[in-house]
């Protein structure tokens, strides 16, 4: 009978606990406090539009038709080095192709390598942070161990080594990319939960006899969930630099691809004689990196409770 | 402080070894086997295995390492597959170049750093921290090489007022001391060699600065913002004491931690950006170097550069943590700490 009680009082106490924290109310406070943020509205307004671009230039290479104004991968070399004018927007580059289009259609792959970079490390870290801060003990040292060491190697010579090892090509700097941001969501996951486990809900549910992977999933992951959303959303805008700067360095996308980074580093060598080549890629990269860091950095501010308060 | 000096120490030597055994792992058993990148396609079986032999790679990869390892504690780090000569000799010829470019950058980054954060601080909601806050806000959002592309641009190309590669005029190049032309070029007294390098770095150290500096801005605001609601910044106010020195001496005075940590961090970052800096202005450093070897599987040098870089960073967290103890003397490093 005493067992039961306490097994009522664990459970109602596990529900009022969650009822107060539960993952919704978390994240419609940080939305509705990130309406107001006048900045973080301009950032998520420049990524619906590079979305719609990026899913129009999809949708239409699936379908097979042209809605950009050229062909981005067409090339004509007795088109070369127009300098940007009414019918080419930006200029052609130095093997005739339209920078307008290939420009756009460049933020399909920059978006895609950037959410899907963003997953890897993120499913990865996750879970590697939430095994090492639940568990504790000698687990949580190796697999913090493990990640102080990549953090140890600066990313970009990290990432150009695995390109290396891999080989070049788009799905392999996805690879690279992911792996090398792992340590940081694992540590910012663990530290978290860290915060989180010795809450009496989280014990609470221990009492009651749920198992360990489901506490982290059902019960603590939710109460951490606004942390890695902006971690996310800040780890996007630096998987899109890394994506250029793999691409720049001519071992990211490979031609005729249309990739930011890879058309600033093949333009490189007419910077005197073009330069118009080397500007337009480079305020692409920068607007839609700009656009996540604004709504990663009001995301933040809506999670972080001081600022809710003003 | 000196117990927990050396034990942070100690407790750097597994991270390190660890360091080396990711590297090892990527370059000897991810990465595809360098010697018909290194003899070339058309190499003969037989020279390939040879090749293979003489370099160690036939040996059982537990066995490479414990090799690696071995040369290593004693200094040598191997020979280059290409130059023949050895990895430290490599390393040592081009790391001045990259140390002197990472110190000239986060000098810049830190001075204009602390300088606009703590001016959007003071004037907190002004044009000029609006202003401020854009400029480090358009600094963590621009990549790095593309900065570098648009000072060689405007400066190089428009304006010719800088040179837009290399380290210095080869004839001017001046007698080697430290490795560091500013500093070797002021300590022999050659002026006209001072004054072309500091031409040269000033392009590639602004571009390389940008990021740091964006961060350094960022945390000096918030630092300062805080200090500046102390009780103790009231009191000096109301003693009468002149603005200017409240806010020098007295807030930023004690908003400076966070501030070091993160321009301590940034020097380790600085290391990594230099890579892609040293590319687009064609420095001479280990940075460019280091992406050259990686592409074409020179493992010893990569590993080498590897482990010198990991080996600065951690050491640099470390003094990071060392001087919090001089400027914060609340902070004691019991045992517990540690």
């Amino acid at each position: 009978m005493k067992v039961k009680n306490s097994s009522n009082w664990s459970e109602s106490l596990v529900q009022a606990a969650e009822y107060v924290e539960r993952p919704e109310s978390q994240l419609k406070v940080m939305w509705e406090t990130l309406r107001q943020n006048k900045a973080a509205v301009v950032g998520l307004i420049i990524i619906g539009l590079l979305v719609l671009i990026a899913l129009t230039v999809w949708g239409s290479e699936l379908m097979g038709k042209q809605i950009l104004p050229y062909d981005p991968n067409y090339s004509d070399m007795s088109e070369s080095f127009i300098p940007p004018n009414a019918s080419h927007w930006f200029g052609t580059d130095q093997l005739g192709r339209d920078m307008f289009s290939r420009i756009l259609a460049g933020t399909k792959i920059s978006l895609f390598v950037g959410v899907a970079a963003v997953a890897i490390s993120l499913t990865v870290g996750v879970i590697l942070g939430a095994i090492a801060g639940y568990r504790g003990g000698k687990t949580d040292t190796f697999i913090m161990r493990l990640m102080d060491m990549m953090l140890a190697i600066p990313s970009i010579l990290l990432a150009i080594a695995f390109m290396a090892a891999l080989g070049k090509g788009l799905d392999k700097a996805i690879i690279a990319i992911g792996l090398v941001s792992i340590p940081e969501y694992a540590r910012i996951v663990r530290g978290s939960i860290l915060s989180v486990k010795e809450n009496d809900f989280v014990q609470a549910a221990k009492v009651i006899g749920n198992r360990s992977s489901r506490i982290i999933y059902k019960h603590i992951l939710p109460n951490v969930i606004s942390v890695i959303v902006v971690r996310a959303t800040l780890g996007i805008s630096s998987a899109v630099l890394d994506t250029a700067a793999l691409g720049f360095l001519g071992l990211g996308v490979q031609p005729p691809f249309a990739e930011w980074g890879d058309m600033l580093g093949r333009a490189r060598g007419f910077i005197f004689t073009a330069p118009y080549t080397l500007i337009f890629p480079g305020i692409a990269i920068t607007i839609t990196v700009l656009a996540f860091n604004l709504l990663g950095d009001g995301l933040r501010d809506a999670i972080d409770p001081k600022s809710r308060i003003k | 402080m000196l117990k927990y000096i050396i034990k942070r120490i100690l407790m750097l030597i597994p991270v390190l070894l660890g360091v080396s055994i990711i590297v090892f792992l990527i370059m000897r058993v991810l990465s595809p086997d360098p010697a018909p990148i290194v003899l070339g396609q058309h190499a003969t079986q037989q020279a390939v295995e040879a090749w293979r032999q003489a370099n160690g790679l036939n040996d059982p990869i537990y066995l490479q390492y414990f090799h690696y390892l071995q040369g290593a504690l004693t200094g040598d780090l191997g020979t280059s597959y290409y130059t023949k000569s050895p990895v430290t000799k490599e390393i040592l010829a081009r790391f001045p170049a990259t140390i002197e470019l990472a110190v000239v950058a986060i000098i810049l980054a830190s001075f204009f750093g602390i300088l606009i954060g703590v001016i959007s601080a003071v004037k907190k909601n002004s044009i000029f921290d609006n202003a401020g806050m854009f400029l480090a806000l358009i600094g963590v959002s621009m990549p790095i090489f593309w900065l570098g592309i648009l000072l060689i641009i405007f400066f190089s190309g428009y304006l010719h007022w800088l040179p837009s590669n290399g380290r210095i005029n080869p004839l001017l190049e001046p007698i080697r001391v430290t490795g560091f032309y500013l500093v070797d070029s002021l300590v022999t007294g050659n002026m006209n060699s001072f004054k072309d390098a500091l031409q040269h770095i000033i392009l590639p150290a602004s571009a390389l600065a940008m990021y740091s500096m964006a961060i350094i801005t960022r945390m000096t605001r918030s630092s300062m913002l805080d200090t500046l609601q102390q009780d103790y910044i009231r009191t000096a106010r109301a003693k009468g004491i002149e603005e200017g020195r409240v806010i020098i001496r007295h807030a930023l005075r004690n908003g400076l931690i966070p501030i070091i940590t993160v321009i301590g961090l940034q020097l380790g970052s600085l290391l990594g950006g230099a890579v892609l800096t040293e590319t687009v202005f064609s420095w001479p450093g280990i940075g460019a170097y280091t992406v050259a070897c990686i592409l074409k599987s020179d493992f010893p040098v990569v590993q080498g550069v590897v482990l010198l870089v990991a080996t600065i960073f951690v050491l640099m967290n470390l003094l990071v943590d060392v001087i919090y103890g001089f400027l914060d003397p609340r902070i004691k490093y019991s045992k517990k700490e540690v």
